[in-house]
């Protein structure tokens, strides 16, 4: 075979090679509506179509009992009895054999009318179990048509997933162990796809666009995740290129892993806190493993996204308790849900922005819709029961809006005390600082807050007025600008005075060139794509507080990026600090 | 044919773990297995669990269990504990 060359956005960092595994769900929806001559031939392909996928299912469970457990088996137990059960099956044949219908089509109408069922509970337990029943006829409806691509469960081996795209509830499905990379036909670098493959550290290429189609499931692919760069059937030549890069990121995270379980602190004993950024519980996993010291930003908006209507309070409860509990008393910040700008959600009418990211979103969005805000608020303070849970609103432009939003925080937490639920004592209530408003009165905000928490995504583009979508502005989107490096300093400053801790959970925190500029300016708390954990660990032991506090001096003093940039890389070369990943 | 009356104990209600359960347990009594909700005309067959999830039991609930064949008395007896227990989890 041919080697060929496609290119996409490279949204998570590392190379790969592996062989392709082609997703594409067919949904219930997508299968034609046909009649039949020969309803006992097409009767006959059902019966078999139903054999093979029990027998598929019956290996899946056990296979998914020895690797995740009992619990989660009984799920595909429940699938393979709903293929047994007398109200689903029957009637399909019943539409083939009296009414003269294709099998497709009794798939079809049986599952979509079951399906509905479920749809129409209260229980939104219940609501969700519309999905299982989906689920199940897709698995029919592929083995009735012998095409492409199956399950995203079914990934048995060591993979590169191809998808056109992948909805949230795909990516929550993942099995990081076996997908060694992602390449999907549409997607950005703001996708949810791009924030879960960058937080599970799985290498991922998305909007590679119509280059896809060549690729089958089997074929060999080398993928890099930095460039965006996508080879499939790569030569010896290509494999040799790829199989080195593949080695020297080897060894840079095998260096980078002995920090690990170590404290990041610097040669002089000043004591940086290191923690993790999830979207989803399952991300919490293994996070102590890597090194994380708590979870310093939990976007609570993934779990409002990757459905069709709002989560109850019992549904957010489960969540953010399964994050609390596997974080083993480290602190866990949730943040309330930061939704418009470009995060909608189905079920909440939004009308057309013409500057959405100016407009009605976040906490602006929240204070407007209290009863949602509240429901949120009473599931993270049940979960403080459970660990060390922190609250955190997003997007507060000045005091009136923070101060609106605790009183609803208070209010939750009286009627839980009322109400006799148990919930944690002391529970810290924050804020995001990424506004410049809010960076310019951090000292009147840390009177009344118990931490900050530095967005610099959002701040760099609210300060510098840059869309960073922008490829025409993109280049003057720097967190190194010096304007910026005073308003962090002006919070980080504002927040020591009134005893309280600043963090920082953008991405200005997980790299290593900004760490000693923000150990020299004070930060307390960093938290970042897990991935990158280890890496800032290293970074930090290699620091001299002393050195960095002069460091932040000079260049808060310096005109451009430019010059800032400059002098960090002559710091690092001057402690012989190393910049690559 | 015998009834006997249960109350849901276990935190989520009958969703696919319970449900799955119940119907594993029923498939093996040759009896014929139904569950009512109490004071309603909502039947389900207990060897279904698509019938069984879709009543929509949640903790609280009351329901009957009737059971009628050849295993009729062992069928009810090991239905009715299994429900009590609240399926291992709560």
């Amino acid at each position: 075979m041919k080697e060929t060359k496609i290119t996409g956005l490279g949204v998570s960092e590392g190379v790969r090679i592996g062989r392709a595994f082609v997703y594409r769900p067919i949904r219930v929806e997508d299968a034609e509506e046909r009649r039949t001559d020969d309803p006992a031939g097409e009767a006959l392909r059902l019966r078999e179509a139903k054999e093979r996928c029990l027998k598929d299912l019956e290996e899946l469970v056990a296979h998914t009992a020895a690797t995740l457990g009992e619990d989660k088996a009984v799920i595909l137990k429940g699938q393979m009895s709903m293929l047994n059960d007398p109200s689903l099956y029957p009637p399909m044949e019943q539409l083939i054999e009296s009414e003269g219908w294709s099998a497709e089509t009794a798939v079809r109408r049986i599952v979509i009318q079951t399906a509905g069922l479920f749809e129409s509970m209260a229980s939104e337990y219940m609501r969700e179990r519309a999905s299982d029943v989906r689920d199940l006829g897709s698995r029919l409806l592929l083995h009735l048509r012998a095409r492409e691509g199956a399950r995203l469960s079914d990934i048995r081996e060591e993979a590169i997933l191809v998808a056109d795209d992948l909805s949230p509830s795909d990516t929550v499905q993942l099995d990081k162990r076996r997908v060694l990379g992602i390449v999907t036909r549409i997607g950005g670098k703001t996708s949810h796809t791009a924030i879960l493959a960058g937080s599970l550290g799985i290498p991922a290429v998305l909007g590679a666009g119509s280059g896809i189609d060549a690729i089958h499931s089997g074929d060999t692919l080398a993928v890099d995740g930095g460039t965006g760069d996508v080879v499939v059937h790569p030569d010896a030549g290509t494999m040799r290129e790829y199989g080195d890069k593949m080695a020297r990121q080897e060894e840079a995270k095998r260096r980078q892993e002995a920090f690990a379980n170590r404290e990041a602190v610097t040669v002089d004993g000043f004591r940086a806190e290191i923690g993790a950024n999830i979207g989803t519980p399952q991300e919490a996993e293994g996070l102590i493993g890597i090194g994380a010291e708590g979870i310093g930003l939990y976007r609570t908006e993934f779990l409002f996204m990757s459905r069709s209507s709002m989560p109850d309070e019992d549904t957010q409860f489960r969540a953010y308790r399964s994050a609390a509990e596997a974080m083993q008393g480290r602190p866990v910040v949730i943040r309330t849900l930061d939704i418009g700008g470009d995060k909608e959600l189905p079920y909440l009418d939004a009308e057309p922005e013409a500057n959405p990211f100016l407009g009605y979103r976040a906490i602006r969005l929240c204070l407007g819709q209290q009863e949602l805000l509240a429901t949120q608020l009473r599931a993270i303070l049940r979960a403080s029961a459970y660990g060390n849970v922190k609250i955190m609103f997003p997007m507060i432009s000045g005091l009136q809006e923070w101060r609106q939003a605790k009183a609803i925080c208070e209010e939750a937490r009286e009627a839980l005390r009322r109400e006799n639920v148990p919930h944690a004592d002391k529970v810290e209530v924050g804020m995001m600082v990424e506004i410049p408003s809010a960076a310019l009165q951090a000292d009147r905000f840390a009177r009344e807050v118990d931490f900050f928490s530095i967005g610099t995504n959002d701040l760099v583009q609210y300060t510098l007025a840059v869309d960073r979508m922008n490829e025409r502005v993109a280049d003057l989107y720097d967190y190194f600008h010096p304007a910026v490096l005073r308003l962090i300093k002006q919070v980080i400053d504002a927040s020591n005075r009134h005893g309280k801790w600043t963090g920082m959970c953008g991405s200005m925190a997980g790299d290593p060139m900004a760490a000693p500029l923000l150990v020299g300016l004070g930060l307390h708390e960093w938290s970042m794509a897990a991935p990158s954990v280890p890496k800032i660990k290293e970074a930090i032991s290699r620091l001299n507080a002393e050195a960095c506090s002069a460091l932040a001096e000079r260049v808060l003093d310096m005109d451009t990026p430019q010059d800032v940039r400059r002098e960090l890389k002559a710091f690092l070369a001057g402690i012989g600090g190393s910049l690559q990943s | 044919m015998l009834t006997r009356e249960a109350v849901i104990v276990n935190e989520s209600g009958f969703h696919i773990r319970p449900a799955q359960l119940f119907t594993e347990q029923a498939a093996k009594f040759t009896s014929k297995i139904s569950i009512a909700v109490k004071g309603t005309n909502t039947v389900a067959d207990g060897k279904s669990i698509l019938g069984l999830m879709t009543l929509g039991l949640a903790k609280g609930s009351e329901i009957v269990i009737s059971a009628e064949g050849a295993d009729e008395q062992e069928a009810i007896d090991a239905l009715a504990e299994l429900v009590q227990s609240g399926f291992g989890e709560a």
